[in-house]
């Protein structure tokens, strides 16, 4: 199946480059191709500082709940019985933190979204690099490797470990290798992403919006000719279809002026939005014509 | 308004078809409600509330997973609506990572783990599994050589705090009171969270560091293995050989055992870098990273037992020939169980 992107040169804005090397194309069982966009280094870096914060803050507050326990409720300091109860806390906070640092990631990552909190909210998910299943043991193996490229610089640097000398050194470099590792592949893997054979991909959720054309139909008051309709592309018609979408009476003024001096119009004010729906419907129902005979035009320069 | 927060989305009727100018609104509204369909199961399945959603719905559900697919083709091709364009997509992607997702659980992947998985991998990686247990006799062989050659190297090995009195050249009463007993069960709890906590760490560590090569493995195995040597040689200098091996055997069988195998998991997946043999290199790293990843699993499950044993029976046990058994009968276990265990029947995750 062709893909549609591929049509021809485009005045790209730096932000629509950035995403355009990000695409990838999945092909799914069905033949389908299905456009995937690789996470963003920098949001995948907030979904893990976010995750962080939200660990931190559990596990501050499950300390607080448990001295309240043991110091307030049933204050063990004074009776008897207070040192199993010291104990089983003791055990819990021991095994609390080491489920915050390997477990967090791994449940929330074998859920059915495979995401962390951190990153649904950044809208991101794990996914098989080979389009296949997500397996149990790949979450896990991306999630033991995480150890070294999180924890162990963390620790690292929270400890005043570089500050130890040549070994020091060599150790930061080291390490940075693993933190690093993400900003020189196009992908952005990390290691664990690498051992596990997994990727990091967009998962945005998109709302059904309003259909178009269900305005009313004013074919009569506005007719366009062939001659008006082919200046613009499908990339126009995209932007026109973002405005009229937002609904913003300046922008909608600015692009139908736009308009109308480009088609040698002119227009009555406060006709804005019905000459653009017009305009819209007409231009749409033309490129598509087009396009079901195998005419596509990406936009006023092709 | 806020019950309407917690009451399922109705899918709205759509608007009426005829009233659409467009052949390609006329399409899309055809089809929304079943898109809408397609959405609302979906949304159940991301939430992991599969039980909400109706008998119908979830027999219809490869139907309109194939239909919506298909509308996205024909959509691709007829349609210059960006926004009903994107919206397919992302139903279709989040469509495709349900329909495809993972289909056990994790008591059902825990199932299949302990019933036979574990051990196919652990049998898998054989070949890492003796360069990793060489390595750790080497170390522990070396540290016992260093020591007898000159003391000093004992305190270069083990930190004073690990050391705890157990110092070459010590009174033997004091190592005999470190190989003792405790009173009563009181603390041990702690004790043994303490230790698979800390244990656990080191085995993780001593897997992810396979990613370089599986060399800063090796000198983890070495470097540890060679403190035990260094221990033991304190021990056997004072007559105290046995006593130390049946203290140590009671865990530590369990333990070591897993140490060995987090350490040939991360030697097993370095060795795949540096070797990667017919297949691309990332092909080749993510066959080894899920079966090493399967053995680091299991070498958890070994932990906790580890700890509780640390914890408890060495603890409460205190001659030398019941904690020989006791060790020996865990490496007895653990040897079968990964002989013999067969791999599942089918490897469906």
């Amino acid at each position: 199946m062709s893909a549609p992107e591929s049509a021809g040169p485009r005045p790209h804005t730096l932000q629509t480059r950035a995403r355009s090397k990000r695409e990838r194309t999945l092909v799914t069982p069905e033949g389908l191709s299905l456009p995937l966009t690789v996470g963003a280094r920098g949001a995948r870096a907030g979904a893990l500082l976010l995750d962080l914060l939200f660990l931190f803050i559990g596990i501050v507050v499950v300390m607080l709940a448990f001295s309240a326990i043991g110091f307030g409720l049933l204050d063990v300091g004074s009776t008897p019985q207070g040192g199993a109860v010291i104990q089983a806390l003791l055990i819990a906070v021991i095994l609390l933190l080491f489920l915050s640092r390997y477990g967090y990631f791994l449940w929330f990552e074998l859920g059915p979204r495979a995401a962390t909190p951190g990153k649904r909210i950044a809208g991101l998910r794990v996914a098989a690099r080979d389009g296949g299943r997500l397996t149990a043991e790949m979450v896990i193996a991306r999630n033991l490797v995480r150890d070294i490229e999180v924890f162990l610089p963390a620790f690292f640097l929270l400890g005043g470990g570089a500050e130890g000398g040549v070994f020091g050194l060599a150790t930061f470099v080291w390490l940075m290798i693993f933190v690093l590792f993400p900003v020189f592949n196009k992908d952005a893997l990390r290691a664990g992403d690498i051992v596990a054979g997994t990727w990091v991909v967009e998962a945005r959720e998109a709302k059904l919006k309003q259909a178009m054309s269900l305005a009313p139909d004013r074919q009569d008051q506005y007719r366009f000719g062939e001659a008006e309709l082919s200046i613009y592309g499908e990339h126009e018609l995209q932007v026109l279809e973002r405005v009229l979408r937002q609904d913003r009476p300046e922008s909608l003024r600015d692009v139908a002026e736009a308009i109308t001096a480009k088609i040698g119009w002119q227009l009555g004010q406060g006709d804005e939005r019905e000459f653009l729906e017009a305009f819209y419907a007409a231009l749409r129902g033309y490129l598509e014509s087009n396009m079901r005979f195998g005419k596509r035009k990406a936009d006023k320069y092709s | 308004m806020v019950l309407s927060l917690f009451k399922k989305a109705e899918i709205q009727p759509p608007a009426d078809v005829e009233a659409a100018s467009l052949r390609s609104d006329r399409f899309r509204l055809e089809r929304e409600s079943d898109w809408q369909r397609l959405e609302s199961i979906v949304t159940a399945l991301e939430k992991n509330r599969p039980r909400s959603i109706s008998d119908d719905d979830l027999l219809e559900l490869p139907v309109l997973y194939r239909k919506t697919a298909s509308s996205l083709a024909v959509a691709r091709e007829t349609s210059l609506d960006a926004a009903t364009l994107d919206y397919l997509e992302s139903l279709v992607r989040r469509a495709w990572f349900q329909v495809y997702g993972p289909r056990i659980g994790l008591f059902g992947w825990l199932r299949r783990f302990l019933g036979g998985g574990w051990s196919a991998s652990v049998r898998a990686i054989w070949l890492d599994i003796c360069v990793a247990l060489a390595v750790m006799v080497a170390g522990t062989i070396v540290g016992w050589l260093l020591v007898e050659q000159d003391e000093r190297w004992f305190y270069s090995l083990v930190s004073g705090g690990m050391a705890g009195g157990r110092v070459p050249g010590a009174d033997p009463e004091t190592l005999r009171e470190t190989l003792g007993t405790a009173e009563s069960s009181d603390g041990l709890g702690i004790f043994a969270a303490y230790l698979f906590s800390n244990n656990t760490g080191v085995c993780i560590l001593a897997f992810a560091l396979g990613f370089a090569f599986g060399v800063p493995t090796l000198l983890l195995l070495v470097h540890n293995l060679a403190l035990l040597g260094a221990m033991y040689w304190v021990f056997a200098d004072t007559g105290m050989g046995l006593d130390f091996a049946a203290w140590l055997s009671v865990h530590g069988t369990t333990e070591l055992g897993a140490i060995l195998l987090a350490g040939a998991a991360g030697l097993h997946v370095g060795r795949t870098m540096a070797f990667p043999g017919d297949r691309s290199i990332l092909a080749a790293m993510k066959g080894a990273g899920v079966r090493a990843a399967q053995v680091m699993a299991g070498c958890t499950i070994m932990l906790i037992v580890a700890g509780l044993l640390e914890g408890y029976a060495r603890q409460l046990v205190g001659d030398t020939p019941s904690r020989l058994a006791i060790g020996a009968v865990m490496l007895v276990i653990w040897v079968l169980y990964f002989a013999l265990m067969p791999a599942p029947q089918e490897r469906e995750t």
